[in-house]
């Protein structure tokens, strides 16, 4: 077991560390959601009252289309060079990988998501009525349940023509549940007129199906050649 | 076999030409909704009919992946197994009973329901080997998303007169809408790919979107639901003489199906053989 983690982690170095010496996907995805905010703010009035209702979607739109760019950048990386074929005739287990790559996005799109929070409290006037410390889990799990269907389907696409079109289109239907459950919670907690209670649930169930048939199916995947 | 075909379709013809004069003419004309009502049945044997070929879809793909290996193929079956058990002790446990009225199903469908996994899973396995269970899986994703097709065209037109609008976002309709979505998205990725692994990716998102579909339903659950209550196996009446036309629409339907999805099989099993050819020509044309 020792040697899945250590795989994991120098893989999740590796590509942290090409991250932090390209910035590519960051900005690329830092970009991309502010323009996302700004373009929404012409479709409504971002100050109205009623707006706080619509906000919950709105961050998770910008973030679930700011995080496919990120993802296409995941595996496209390994393709140059033929790193991925090296990595399929090593003896090292397929879900490391998977794992790693999943790490990494899921830290990408946080850190997005971090940058990104204080944009629209400020463009939108956002005040959080209910318990505003949920917002933090349903975060997490939210990203989480993104990052780990994309970074599957993403190597799943790369076997496909033209697979930059192919992500989301692979992606969005999978993850319908986990959008209403994001957006049901964050509107919950923005208006504090319900419990977020069984979206937050739902989310951890949501992640704990997908993330076991990510990493079951991985390998089939991985190898499909 | 193959003169049972035409045989089969005289029959399917007869059978829906019979199906389609007792629905128009035989069953009554509902005391609420008026002649509208007709409309259901088209929609629900289509929706039965559908869900249905999804559901074996699933199965298919699930024996797609698990016939790679003999060890996950004795792992799958023994799983397979252990569901059919599961399945049908569950519903009678008294919580889950109760559970299960609060959504309309009784305990013997849903437990009819769970026996039908491992039933699929062996006859499938013992009529489809190899690149055949894929062929079936494909027929069933393209014939399935025709008929989830007319659902989602017949249901607005009933919805508009009887419930003053064309579209609810209830949980029924959404399901249906994103069950729709997820096989669309598997035929494009059927249609993008074209390398000799696509029926492993194709499988594997076929399990993706079956395990999605239970998560849609439970987070639209707290919604308010519009859509009718299911007519057999729910908590829904409906007249002895309207059922007896809805049953025979829905055999005939199911031959129909049946007939549609045999003359795919046939045509991607030929597309294959050609393609095999085709690709064995060029070889053996290169090495001239």
């Amino acid at each position: 077991m020792r040697s899945f983690w250590s795989i994991t982690l120098a893989t999740l170095a590796k590509d942290i560390r090409l991250e932090w010496r390209s910035k590519d996907a960051l900005n690329a995805m830092l970009f991309f959601s502010l323009l996302v905010v700004v373009i929404f703010v012409f479709s409504f009035d971002p100050l109205a009252e009623e707006s706080r209702h619509i906000v919950g979607g709105l961050v998770w739109i910008a973030f679930l289309f700011a995080a496919v760019v990120a993802l296409n950048q995941t595996w496209a990386r390994e393709l140059r060079n033929q790193v991925l074929d090296g990595y399929r005739v090593s003896p090292a287990p397929g879900t490391a990988l998977f794992v790693a790559k999943a790490l990494g996005n899921f830290l990408l799109v946080s850190l997005l998501e971090a940058l990104m929070a204080p944009l629209f409290v400020i463009f939108y006037n956002l005040r959080v009525l209910g318990p505003a410390w949920q917002l933090v889990p349903v975060a997490l799990l939210g990203t989480w349940a993104l990052v780990v269907n994309g970074t599957f389907f993403a190597a799943m696409s790369l076997r496909t023509r033209s697979r930059e079109l192919m992500l989301p289109l692979l992606l969005f239907p999978v993850s319908i549940p986990a959008v209403i459950a994001m957006v049901a919670a964050t509107t919950s907690i923005f208006t504090g007129e319900d419990s977020a209670h069984f979206y937050i649930v739902l989310l951890v169930t949501y992640d704990v199906v997908f993330t076991t048939a990510c990493v079951g199916l991985f390998d089939t995947v991985l190898q499909a050649e | 076999m193959k003169k049972a075909f035409p045989i089969l379709a005289v029959l399917t013809a007869f059978l829906l030409a019979y199906a389609f004069y007792q629905a128009m003419f035989v069953a009554p004309t509902d005391a609420l909704q008026g002649d509208v009502y007709r409309i259901i049945f088209y929609h629900v044997p289509s929706a039965w009919t559908a869900f249905l070929l999804f559901f074996i879809n699933f199965v298919a793909s699930v024996h797609y992946l698990a016939d790679a290996k003999p060890s996950t193929q004795r792992a799958a079956k023994w799983i397979a197994i252990a569901v059919g058990i599961v399945g049908v002790i569950i519903p009678y446990i008294p919580q889950v009973r109760g559970w299960l009225q609060t959504i309309g199903m009784y305990p013997s469908s849903a437990a009819t329901t769970a026996l039908m996994i491992p039933a699929l899973y062996f006859v499938i396995g013992k009529l489809f080997r190899g690149q055949d269970v894929d062929v079936l899986a494909v027929t069933c994703a393209e014939v399935g998303v025709v008929f989830c097709t007319i659902v989602l065209i017949t249901g607005p037109i009933w919805a508009r007169p009887v419930w003053g609008i064309w579209w609810t976002w209830d949980i029924r309709l959404t399901t249906t809408l994103v069950l729709w979505l997820i096989y669309v998205s598997y035929l494009v990725l059927r249609r993008f790919s074209d390398s000799s692994q696509t029926p492993k990716l194709a499988a594997v998102l076929a399990i993706f979107g079956a395990l999605d579909v239970p998560l849609v339903y439970f987070s639209i659950w707290f919604f308010r639901t519009q859509h009718p209550q299911p007519v057999i196996g729910g908590g829904g009446s409906i007249d002895p003489r309207m059922l007896h036309v809805l049953l025979i629409n829905w055999l005939a339907f199911s031959c129909f199906a049946f007939l549609v999805c045999w003359s795919r099989y046939r045509l991607e099993l030929l597309q294959r053989e050609v393609e095999e050819a085709e690709s064995l020509e060029s070889l053996s044309g290169a090495s001239q």
